[in-house]
């Protein structure tokens, strides 16, 4: 039996998402370039996947262009608008949270003279509204925020950053990775801009994603070619890709009605019981605005990597911020960022629920995950420390 | 990142894990900044390891590095302790990923640090032995309680 608490790494592709792609590899191949009937019949169905995309995040349909994932989409928003904005200036406002995707972007962009200004966040993970007003220069061109973080859950107030940015004139990028289709998003109402997704993320296929870019924006192609996505981002369509997205998207948005409260209910009873049991532990990120299907805690004295290794031993699929399970010797920089010193990093595992999630797991890990803590600590010279000092 | 199946049982179930009371050495090397603390404790008699035991604050690699590094002194003379070296442990554990190496050094300085202060207990000198560097202070690391 599996428990697979890892979906904000990647979600299973749903099974009707899986059918309702299949014929494009086998029948319905053609290049939706081309001027027969089996091409122009994917091509109104790649249409109707950036209907549905449009409609997940209410957008206009000529409003979405599909990218090969999360990763392309945020490279492009970031790189596109730093160039085609750079007579305005070369200024951009991010967080020091954001995925790696948006960061080393940012951080590329500085070797090319741009300048970017890392906000902090607070304990929980949060921007404040306040401390991107004090950021904006005249030469500021580019706001990106992410909607929800990866790690910790944390939901980010985009609708005040939106406000703000559009008032000032500033284009407002949002990374939304592992916000679509688990929380609702209204880009019109939040005055977003520019907004990247990723279909892995909300059960359709992985390598597929989309940029939504408001119309009037001017960003630079980031890959040039042919004139697919009206000339804004070349390459044969991935038709099976787009059509699974596309269908993920729609049904995780009808669906968020109830699965919202579910996952939070199952959320809040796998971190309450965990904090509950299991002394020295803490809760990573906000204890509300916080992503449905997040749960990120950090247990004092013990590393990471070893409580992933005897989770798995029971079948659970886990990840952690420690500096082992990141290939670096340092934790991960969103722990860091929200103070937790390195030692309480190196022992977080973050828990993440999905569609597939049911109580009867959440209530195995429930049962599984405090002796594991509890045999690891029993094996730490930390927590003898702190055993033999408290007698 | 794919462990050896002997570095896995030493994980699944590390030997000598523990504390000696009446250790004859006991060494700590490691800091938990880095992620990784190993305390190794030594009980020596006539110049052998009677016994070994060890805690470990850290990754798969770390406790099992750490595991098999107090399996192997047990039972030697000093001067043959002195011989268990980093690779001595890796390959007794059919190796490690290239990330996990430190940890087999660690191991080995656990182990040296240990007779280190067996020998500073007993003022003797063991040939080869230098002071360990690693060494952290009982309560430095300790992370403090908000
Ligand atoms: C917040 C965030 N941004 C970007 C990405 C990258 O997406 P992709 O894997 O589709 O390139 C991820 C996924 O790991 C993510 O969580």
């Amino acid at each position: 039996m599996e428990y697979y608490f890892d979906n904000a790494a990647t979600t299973a592709t749903r099974p009707e998402v899986a059918e309702a792609m299949a014929s494009y590899f086998t029948e319905s191949y053609g290049n939706p370039s081309s001027i027969y009937k089996i091409a122009q019949k994917n091509k109104t169905a790649v249409e109707k996947a950036r209907g549905q995309i449009a409609a997940a995040i209410n957008s206009e349909v000529n409003e979405v262009y599909f990218t090969a994932g999360g990763s392309e989409a945020d490279n492009w928003a970031i790189k596109g608008v730093a160039e085609s904005y750079a007579d305005k200036g070369k200024h951009i406002i991010t967080s020091c949270i954001e995925h790696h995707a948006v960061l080393h972007t940012c951080e590329y962009l500085e070797t090319k003279g741009y300048e970017v200004t890392y906000l902090p966040v607070d304990e929980y993970g949060l921007v404040s509204l306040e401390d991107v007003k004090k950021a904006v220069r005249d030469d500021t061109i580019l706001i990106t925020i992410m909607f929800a973080n990866n790690e910790i859950g944390t939901i980010e107030p985009i609708s005040e950053i939106g406000a703000f940015a559009r008032e000032k004139g500033i284009l407002f990028h949002t990374d939304a990775v592992q916000a679509v289709g688990h929380v609702p998003i209204d880009v019109k109402a939040m005055n977003i801009d520019m907004l990247s997704m990723s279909g892995h993320k909300f059960y359709g296929p992985k390598g597929i994603g989309a940029l939504y870019v408001r119309k009037g924006i001017k960003i630079t192609p980031l890959i040039h070619g042919g004139a697919q996505e009206r000339s804004r981002r070349a390459g044969t369509e991935n038709v099976p890709g787009i059509i699974g997205m596309g269908l993920a998207a729609e049904l995780a948005v009808k669906e968020l009605p109830e699965e919202m409260p579910r996952l939070t209910a199952l959320r809040d009873k796998l971190i309450n019981s965990i904090l509950e049991k299991v002394p020295y532990s803490r809760l990573n990120g906000h204890p509300v605005n916080r992503l449905p299907g997040n749960a990120n805690i950090s247990f004092e004295y013990i590393e990471g990597e070893s409580i992933l290794l005897l989770l798995d031993y029971k079948g659970i699929c886990a990840s952690s911020g420690s500096a082992c399970t990141s290939g670096s010797l340092d934790p991960s920089h969103v722990l860091l960022a929200i103070g937790l010193p390195h030692e309480k990093a190196h022992g977080s595992v973050r828990l993440t629920m999905g569609h597939f999630t049911t109580e009867e797991q959440v209530d195995y890990v429930i049962q599984e995950l405090p002796p594991i803590i509890e045999r690891l600590r029993m094996m730490s010279p930390l927590y003898e420390e702190i055993l033999k000092n408290k007698n | 990142m794919q462990y050896s199946e002997k570095v896995m049982d030493h994980f699944m179930n590390p030997r000598n894990v523990g504390e000696i009371e009446d250790a004859s050495g006991v060494g700590t090397v490691g800091n938990a900044k880095c992620g990784d603390i190993m305390k190794v404790y030594l009980k020596i008699e006539d110049n052998i390891v009677k016994d070994a035991k060890f805690k470990t604050f850290g990754c798969g690699a770390a406790v099992a590095t750490s595991s098999m590094a107090t399996e192997l002194i047990k039972g030697k003379t000093i001067q043959e302790a002195m011989e268990i070296t980093n690779k001595a442990v890796m390959e007794a554990l059919d190796g490690l990923p290239p990330i996990k190496v430190h940890c087999s050094c660690l191991a080995e300085e656990a182990l040296h640090a240990a007779l280190w202060d067996y020998a500073q207990k007993n003022g003797i000198v063991i040939e080869g032995l230098e002071e360990p560097v690693n060494d952290i202070s009982e309560h430095e690391e300790i992370p403090e309680e908000e």
